[in-house]
Parts: C-alpha cells; sequence; structure tokens
C-alpha cells in the first residue's frame, strides 16, 4: 500500500514562503509526476514528503497515518536521487543490498533479493564493482535498484535521468514506466522535461512558485488546461495567446490556441492574417512563426510538410471547437 | 610534433620536480652528513661532503650525555596525547559544523584561525604563571594540554574541509534506506571520512612532534621531549655541531620513518579538494 495524501503542506525557509499550502491525494499505485519552471518548489515539496526536510505547516499522510513528526528511515519510502548517491566505499551489491541490511534481513535473503533486483535492471555482471567503475547509466540503475529492492512504499525520484543523455533518457524513461507498472508502487516523480511529464504520468501536478496549478492526467491538462499557467506551460511549442479585440468576442480576456489547432492557409482565407518569419521543416511536422501584426507572434504546426517559406503571408483559421478562454485573472472559462 | 613537446614537458617537469625535491631536502641530508663528521670537519670550510672520516662517536657522546629515550617517550606521550585529544574535541565539532551549519558557523571558523595569527611568545607570560600556580610547568600533562589547544583550530579546519567534502545526498541516502544516526555514522560516514581522519591525525602528529616553542619553555627535564634534546646541544658556549646533528637526527628520525609510510595519507590530507 502507498496512498499519500498532503493537506496544507507549507514550508518556509526562514522568513522565505517556499511551498504555499499545497492539498494532494495520490492513489495506490499511481505514477504522480510534479512538473514546473525551475526554483518553483517540486524538489522542496519531494524532500517533504521524504521526510528529509520538515514542514512548517500542514499534514503527510502516508496510508492514512501523519507522518510529519516521523523520521526519514520510517517512512518506508525509498527515493532515487538526481546525483545517484551511490555509496562510493561499497559494491553494487553492497549498495542495493544496503536497506535490507539496515533492516536486520538475514544475509542469505538479502543476495537473493539483490541478485534479484540487479537481474531486473541489468546489473548481474556489475556486482561488484564499486559506483566509480561504472558508467552514468549504470550508476543510474544501481540507485533504482536499491530503491526497488526493499519493497517500499513509493518510490520518490528526483530528476533521476536529467545527468543522461538523450537516447539513454528516453530507453530509462520507458525502463522506469515499465517497472513502475510491473511492480504497481507508486511513484512520485519530479521533472522538469515535459516530454517526461505528459509520457511518463498517471497524473501530473503543475507547480509555480510553490503552489499547485493544477492536478489532473495529462490529456486532462492538454485539453482544459485550469489557467493560463497550465496552458503555457503544457504542451510543445507553447500555446499562442491573443488578448484585445478578437478575445472580446468570444467573452474572455484573453484567449488561446494551441499550434495544432491552428489551420494554415495561404493568403486570402479567413482567420487571422500574417507573414511567415521563420518557417522549420521537419519532414514530419513543419513549425510556423508567423509575425501577425497586432496579434503578435503566433506559432503554428502542421503534421507533415508543407512548402511555404518565410516571407509567404498566410491565414491562420483556429478551430473554434478548441478556443482556450481566459478571465481578467488567467483562470479558465468553461463553456 | 604534439607529442615531442608533450615529452619534453614531462621531461623538464620531472627534472624541475627532482631539483626542488633536492633543494629541500638538502638541509636534512646535510645534518645528517655532519652527525657523522668529527666536530672540526662539522664547520670545516670548504665542507667535504662525503670524503670525511665516518664516526659513529657523536651517537654515542650524545647518547652518553642525554637520555634519549627518555626525552623520545615524553615525545610520543606529548604529540600523541595532544593528538588524540585534540581529534576527539575537533571530530564533534567539526561534524556540527558541516552538516548543520548555522549562520554563524564561518565567523567561528574564522575565529579560531585567529587565534592561530597572534605569536605564541605574546601570551607566553599568563601562560607561564597560569602553569606555574597550576603546578603545570615541566610536566606531560601541561605539554599535551598546551599542544592541543594549540594545534585544535588547525584540526577542527581540516577535519571541516573533510565532512563537507562529503555529498549530503550520500548521507541522506542512507536515511532513506533506513539507517539511524548511529548507523548511519557506523556504515557511510565513517568509512568516507577515514582517509581525511587519517591525515588529519598524521599531520597533527607531525605538528606536535616538531613544535618547539611550548616544549621549550614549559619544559625543562622532566617532561622534555626530543627538542629540548636537540636544544641542549646549541649551547652559546661552544659550537657542537656534529653532535648537534646527530641529535637532530635521532629526533626527527621517528617520525621521519612514519612520514615515509605513510605518504599517500599525507599527500592525499594536503591536497584534498584539488585532487580527487
Ligand atoms: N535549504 C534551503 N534554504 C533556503 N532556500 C531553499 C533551500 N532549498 C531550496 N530553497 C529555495 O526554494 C526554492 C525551491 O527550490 P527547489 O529546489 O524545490 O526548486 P525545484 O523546483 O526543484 O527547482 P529545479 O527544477 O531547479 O530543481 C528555490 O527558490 C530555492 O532557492
Ligand atoms: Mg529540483
Amino acid at each position: 500500500m502507498g496512498q499519500i495524501t498532503l493537506q496544507g503542506v507549507q514550508k518556509s525557509f526562514g522568513p522565505v514562503h517556499i511551498i504555499k499550502g499545497a492539498d494532494l491525494d495520490i492513489a495506490d499505485g499511481s505514477f504522480v509526476v510534479f512538473v514546473g519552471p525551475s526554483g518553483c518548489g517540486k524538489t522542496t515539496l519531494l524532500r517533504l514528503i521524504a521526510g528529509l526536510e520538515d514542514v512548517s505547516g500542514g499534514k503527510i499522510l502516508i496510508d492514512g497515518r501523519n507522518v510529519v513528526d516521523t523520521p526519514p528511515a520510517k517512512r518506508g519510502l525509498s527515493m532515487v536521487f538526481q546525483s545517484y548517491a551511490l555509496y562510493p566505499h561499497m559494491s553494487v551489491r553492497g549498495n542495493i543490498g544496503f536497506g535490507l541490511k539496515m533492516a536486520g534481513l538475514p544475509k542469505d535473503e538479502i543476495n537473493r533479493k539483490v541478485e534479484a533486483a540487479a537481474s531486473t535492471l541489468n546489473l548481474t555482471p556489475y556486482l561488484d564493482r564499486k559506483p566509480r567503475e561504472l558508467s552514468g547509466g549504470q550508476r543510474q540503475r544501481v540507485a533504482i535498484g536499491r530503491a526497488i529492492v526493499r519493497e517500499p512504499k513509493a518510490f520518490l525520484f528526483d530528476e533521476p535521468l536529467s545527468n543522461l543523455d538523450a537516447a539513454l533518457r528516453v530507453q530509462m524513461r520507458i525502463e522506469v514506466t515499465r517497472l513502475q507498472k510491473q511492480l504497481g508502487t507508486t511513484a512520485i516523480y519530479v521533472t522538469h522535461d515535459q516530454v517526461e511529464a505528459m509520457t511518463m504520468a498517471d497524473k501530473i501536478v503543475v507547480l509555480n512558485s510553490g503552489k499547485i496549478e493544477q492536478y489532473g492526467s495529462p490529456l486532462e491538462l492538454y485539453e482544459r488546461p485550469a489557467n493560463l499557467f497550465v496552458a503555457g506551460f503544457i504542451g510543445s511549442p507553447k500555446m499562442n495567446f491573443v488578448t484585445g479585440e478578437h478575445a472580446k468576442q468570444q467573452g474572455a480576456a484573453t484567449i488561446g490556441v494551441r499550434p495544432e489547432h491552428l489551420k494554415i492557409e495561404r493568403d486570402g482565407g479567413g482567420g487571422w492574417q500574417g507573414t511567415i518569419a521563420v518557417a522549420e521543416h521537419l519532414g514530419s511536422d513543419t513549425f510556423l512563426y508567423v509575425d501577425a501584426g497586432p496579434l503578435g507572434m503566433l506559432t503554428a504546426r502542421y503534421i507533415g510538410e508543407l512548402s511555404l517559406h518565410a516571407g509567404d503571408r498566410v491565414s491562420l483559421l483556429p478551430d473554434s471547437a478548441r478556443i482556450h478562454r481566459f478571465d481578467e485573472s488567467g483562470n479558465a472559462l468553461r463553456r | 610534433m604534439a607529442r615531442m613537446a608533450t615529452t619534453r614537458r614531462v621531461v623538464v617537469s620531472t627534472a624541475a620536480a627532482w631539483l626542488f625535491g633536492f633543494l629541500i631536502f638538502f638541509p636534512i641530508l646535510w645534518m645528517v652528513l655532519a652527525s657523522f663528521k668529527t666536530e672540526l670537519e662539522a664547520f670545516a670550510i670548504p665542507p667535504s661532503f662525503l670524503f670525511f672520516h665516518w664516526t659513529t662517536e657523536n651517537y654515542a657522546t650524545v647518547q652518553e650525555r642525554s637520555d634519549y629515550f627518555h626525552h623520545a617517550m615524553n615525545s610520543i606521550i606529548i604529540a600523541g596525547g595532544s593528538t588524540l585529544i585534540a581529534l576527539l574535541i575537533a571530530i564533534p565539532a567539526a561534524w556540527s559544523m558541516a552538516f548543520s551549519p548555522t549562520r554563524r558557523t564561518k565567523d567561528i571558523l574564522l575565529w579560531m584561525l585567529s587565534t592561530k595569527m597572534m605569536p605564541p611568545v605574546g601570551v607566553l607570560v599568563p601562560i607561564y604563571l597560569i602553569y606555574k600556580s597550576f603546578g603545570l610547568l615541566d610536566s606531560c600533562i601541561g605539554l599535551v594540554l598546551i599542544l592541543c589547544l594549540g594545534n585544535l583550530p588547525i584540526v577542527i579546519w581540516m577535519l571541516f574541509t573533510y565532512f563537507k567534502e562529503i555529498p549530503r545526498d550520500i548521507l541522506e541516502a542512507a536515511r532513506m534506506d533506513g539507517a539511524t544516526i548511529g548507523r548511519e555514522l557506523v556504515y557511510v560516514l565513517t568509512p568516507m571520512a577515514i582517509p581525511g581522519l587519517a591525515s588529519t591525525l598524521l599531520l597533527n602528529l607531525i605538528l606536535a612532534w616538531n613544535e618547539a616553542f611550548w616544549t621549550l619553555n614549559l619544559s625543562t627535564s622532566n617532561a622534555a621531549p626530543l627538542t629540548t634534546f636537540i636544544a641542549s646541544y646549541s649551547s652559546p658556549e661552544g659550537l657542537f655541531w656534529a653532535k648537534l646533528s646527530a641529535a637532530s637526527t635521532l629526533a626527527i628520525a621517528p617520525i621521519l620513518v612514519l612520514g615515509w609510510f605513510s605518504q599517500k595519507q599525507l599527500v592525499r590530507g594536503l591536497t584534498f579538494g584539488a585532487v580527487k
């Protein structure tokens, strides 16, 4: 079991208020990703759950029990650090088995479990090496092995893949997701990589300067962002925002249209007129950055190749069913 | 081309290192050689380098006139004792400053170091008087105490820098792995800190062994360590260079042997942070 609930969790470092009251319900077995810009408090929130920092206010419940006064060792969670944080003086075997040793398991049982974990992670040939004799990806696996072998209530990951190169990152992303589904253990995963967030999460928590902006499934966040921040943060390239006359016509202060929801037509059609400033041809997609005069710069995405070039005039037609409307304070208006 | 340039660089820097090493080693070599000369040869000009009458008579005289083993024992007690006590005090101090620093930690560290900026002779009179009234003059306890206090700032600084280098993440990982503070200490921190502890211990041992100001001023015979033993041969009445050299060679021999066998630790200790 690993159900985690936050109730009004706050954290200040001295006079600085970092986490401003977080409420969250994480279901047992789900994969929850914290995303947000740098410095918004993702790591801090994760460390509060881990017990590595003390809360300044609020409650953290694990399986219904308030753990704010429980030391990290007793919370039954395991953590994978961005820096891996392997014990440099211990072999891979010692690293993975350390938690079991602390729990007082007999030697042969530790060995059995360590070997099982190592074989899941393809680490068997390296069991007797020291961490410094491993590559970055292998170290990362050891750190994950150390987390899974203890069969914790939940895994906490703090940007575990950010030190790996792009190809390995994709591979590990898939492996971590597969492993989590296979074990059925609750996971909280911090990242600022959108693609990781969208692909790995059952549910995403979008954080912005210490506040939870929205909590929902990836598609919910994509289709129904709760406010301007989430709308701008989720989706790549970023959503286009238009204010003024066009927004007023829709009864909103700001309207937002995703680049993929703008229909591109050669000059002369209806919609928003503009000149292409930059055209990016990726083969699979075409991205157009269009200078639309009073509307500002707009980004449009076409699936496939579109032979338009910088300087061409185009008109962009927003898909009326997929226009997002926001009020003055930036909150989404529902139809 | 590039390879030739690097080869030349290696040759030049190796030669420079040997030359520099020899320059530093020269006085010690000279002292050892002088200890095997007769008194006349010892200050003959021009000096003879290897072709003189080799004799061990100085060593015999020195041992006869003053009890080497008595002084050596005192040195061991004083250097060893002061180092151990300093470590016992410094470990928890450096520990808390490295792992739970407060706003004032930096100031405290600087303040401790500042005590080393004052010349010891500045407090000789008050310390002497205090020692006199407490009956600590010429006692091993008194010397252990003063050397321990004198070296404490350096020991704390060294340990602080070692502990600082241990990544917090690793300690936190141990905590997440279910280790209590005690087990975190035994299984994670201590093994990682051992090289640092060892080099601090060695360096402090050498510093205390060679310390001459307090040992000369606060001891006469009972507690006199090897520094006093050497000093007794540099009397203003006459020149006893050969005997002085013999005494000095005897005095530094134990620490030289210790240093030789622990070179690796020492180098690691002195370059900590620069080389990993
Ligand atoms: N121990 C601390 N003392 C004071 N301020 C801190 C401390 N730890 C974090 N902060 C501050 O809290 C804020 C949030 O930090 P946090 O590390 O949680 O950000 P993050 O969302 O993880 O960012 P990143 O994506 O860059 O890792 C930052 O402004 C940081 O300066
Ligand atoms: Mg972070």
